[in-house]
């Protein structure tokens, strides 16, 4: 059972991913990305990741998906200003060496695999509780930097989008 | 539940550098718009004064933020070059802000984000503390790059480096994650430790990971095969940037390069030394090859970049810790003599937009004989001629090289330092050999940029003269911790 919906989430998982880098419609290929955003929630769970899963539906798929949709169609695209195709040789090139990259990675996961060690969980693991420690202690600092890396977004983000006062 | 040890005097000059960024910002917020430019003072001031902590923890060895964050000597000599660097940075921008009409406030305080996310690079002890620092680093050249709004160059500049940067991290991710699957932590200091490792030894999950993080990190080393957004990116972005990006950046990745396949795959760096040495070689032919047919000045300046950028990774091809000292101290020259390039540049461009062909310096030396002969100095101190920096460095790198029998790689190394002799002494026959019937362009002589000037010129010479006085060339690679 368990093995039956991981193939079923990482079937889904990886088609809606293809499925946004391939449609036109931009609004098409965010709604696949939610779809993709949920089939990986649902691999979290299976990882017994169960917090994980849910600030992913909340945050991905909730808010900032949102973000996009509203940005998509204030922009009010047309299908014309997307450009077509300038290098056809680049899109084979690119599916051609993704698909190297693909079969070294199965290749390794066939070979290495089965030796991955299965280590016992603790207690309260993926727990609210438990990440919010370990966010505290161990990864104090990282956790802490973050806060500047999203100081440094924001101001870029004032930066670019402010209007011009001068000239 | 037990919180880290933090020891906040060796985390000083993080410190520092991180409330002088937000010290800016609130400066930029309340000042009026004519006296903004203040803020370059206080940047400059700072940096100074951050630099002065670095100098105190000099002898520092020790790890704090439970084992994350690894503040010694290597980690110290990167910061001080990242802050010299920053430094002339910030003098040479104080004039290029006035002229086009740049928020002052906000440009030095995206300067100093960019360096607080290099200094944790430096220092990281873990993957994720690289992680959120390269992220930092990034996030603000990403905006640097596109400072020039109405410019659609500089635009295009921003967003071709955001999307492949975007991109390159995702490699980085993912590279992360394998690498924690191999060795079940992300501690470089216990991927180096025997013991930690057999716990999931996994040979091929652990090289698949190094892979991906080296793909991400070569993205910003500027390094073949991912090299193809420099020259758009630089020549798109406002000088001064441009010269910011093509030393900081490459500096950190270096380092990380370093701490990640030197000290934590120590182990299995034989085997990945054919790889590096391929990269080497490939990203220099590329670098000097396509210089030569360069007509704009700073798309030359980019692919000498990337060759350079395959010098330094002839330091990983050797892998030894004698091999890693002698390339961060090739980060030193080359950010001096790099950066005194650009600033020559900025002098010469002024006030004109996007023009920076190299006709344009065409009797810069018989007008302005100073601006020549310091751009002589930087351009043959590039090429690798005593007795500059840039020989010193290409030296003793080479040296390293040696002692461990990659004397092919160095003969490849010393061709290619021939082939870039001829495009970087082409500016300097256009400089002195042909004299210009009209009269050059007037130049300005902003005093910051003359002190930076000065400061690179002597930069230069003495680090070409007197290396080995200034600099230890018996850097730990990590810190032992208590």
């Amino acid at each position: 059972m368990e093995m039956f919906i991981f193939i079923l989430a990482a079937i889904a998982s990886v088609a809606c991913c293809l499925m946004v880098i391939t449609q036109k419609n931009p609004v098409r290929a965010v709604l696949f990305l939610i779809m993709a955003f949920v089939a990986q929630a649902i691999l979290f769970v299976q990882l017994s990741a169960v917090f994980v899963a849910a600030l992913q539906i909340i945050v991905y798929a909730g808010a900032i998906m949102v973000l996009f949709l509203f940005i998509i169609m204030l922009l009010n695209l047309r299908k014309d200003e997307f450009g077509g195709d300038r290098h056809p040789f680049q899109k084979f090139a690119a599916v051609a060496l993704a698909a190297l990259l693909a079969f070294e990675l199965v290749i390794v996961a066939l070979r290495d695999g089965s030796r991955s060690p299965s280590v016992s969980l603790p207690e309260n693991f993926g727990s609210v509780e438990s990440i919010g420690e370990i966010l505290f202690t161990k990864y104090l600092l990282p956790f802490e930097a973050t806060s500047i890396l999203l100081m440094a977004a924001i101001l870029g983000a004032v930066v670019l989008a402010k209007k011009r006062l001068d000239d | 539940m037990e919180f880290p040890q933090i020891d906040y005097v060796a985390i000083l000059p993080e410190i520092i550098i991180c409330g002088l960024a937000l010290l800016i910002m609130l400066f930029a917020a309340f000042l009026p718009r004519d006296r903004r430019w203040i803020t370059g003072h206080i940047a400059w001031f700072g940096i100074i004064v951050a630099s002065f902590a670095v100098w105190m923890n000099w002898g520092t060895d020790t790890r704090t933020f439970a084992g994350m964050y690894s503040i010694d000597l290597f980690s110290s000599v990167l910061k001080l070059i990242f802050l010299l660097g920053s430094l002339l940075v910030v003098f040479m921008s104080e004039n290029y802000i006035r002229l086009h009409k740049l928020e002052a406030g906000e440009y030095y305080a995206l300067i100093i984000f960019s360096l607080f996310g290099m200094m944790m690079m430096a220092s990281a002890a873990d993957l994720v503390v690289f992680f959120v620092g390269l992220e930092i680093m990034s996030v603000a050249l990403y905006v640097l790059a596109g400072f020039r709004r109405s410019d659609p160059k500089s635009n295009e500049s921003s967003l071709k480096y955001f999307l492949l940067g975007a991109f390159a991290t995702g490699f980085i991710v993912l590279g992360i994650a394998f690498v924690f699957g191999a060795v079940g932590t992300t501690s470089i200091a216990q991927m180096f430790d025997p013991q930690q490792y057999t716990l999931a030894n996994s040979f091929f999950y652990l090289m698949v990971g190094g892979g991906l993080l080296l793909i991400g990190l070569a993205f910003k080393l500027a390094s073949f095969p991912f090299h193809m957004w420099v020259p758009d990116v630089y020549e798109g972005a406002p000088t001064a940037v441009t010269a910011f990006m093509s030393s900081g950046p490459k500096a950190a990745a270096i380092a990380v390069l370093a701490r990640v396949f030197v000290v934590a795959f120590g182990q299995h760096i034989t085997q990945l030394s054919p790889m590096f040495w391929s990269l080497s070689v490939l990203t220099m032919f590329t670098g000097n090859l396509i210089a030569i047919s360069q007509t704009n000045i700073k798309r030359m300046l980019a692919y000498s970049s990337i060759a350079h950028a395959g010098y330094m990774l002839i330091a990983f091809a050797t892998g030894t810790a004698e091999a890693v000292n002698s390339v961060v101290f090739y980060l030193l020259t080359y950010t001096v003599m790099n950066l005194g390039a650009f600033m020559v540049l900025l002098v010469v461009e002024g006030k004109e937009d996007g023009d920076n062909e190299i006709t344009s310096f065409t009797g810069l030396g018989r007008r302005h004989p100073f601006l020549g002969a310091a751009m002589t100095l930087f351009l043959i101190s590039l090429a690798g001629i005593p007795p500059t920096a840039g020989f010193a460095g290409k030296f003793f790198l080479f040296k390293a090289a040696v002692a461990k029998g990659q004397i092919p790689l160095v003969v490849i190394a010393v061709i290619n330092s021939l082939i870039s002799v001829y495009y970087y002494l082409r500016v300097v026959v256009v400089m002195f050999m042909i004299d210009t019937q009209t009269e050059f362009r007037p130049v300005s002589y902003p005093a910051f940029l003359y002190v930076a000037l000065v400061v690179a010129v002597l930069g230069t010479i003495v680090l070409g003269v007197f290396p080995t006085s200034f600099f230890p060339f018996d850097i730990p690679l990590l810190a032992s911790g208590r």
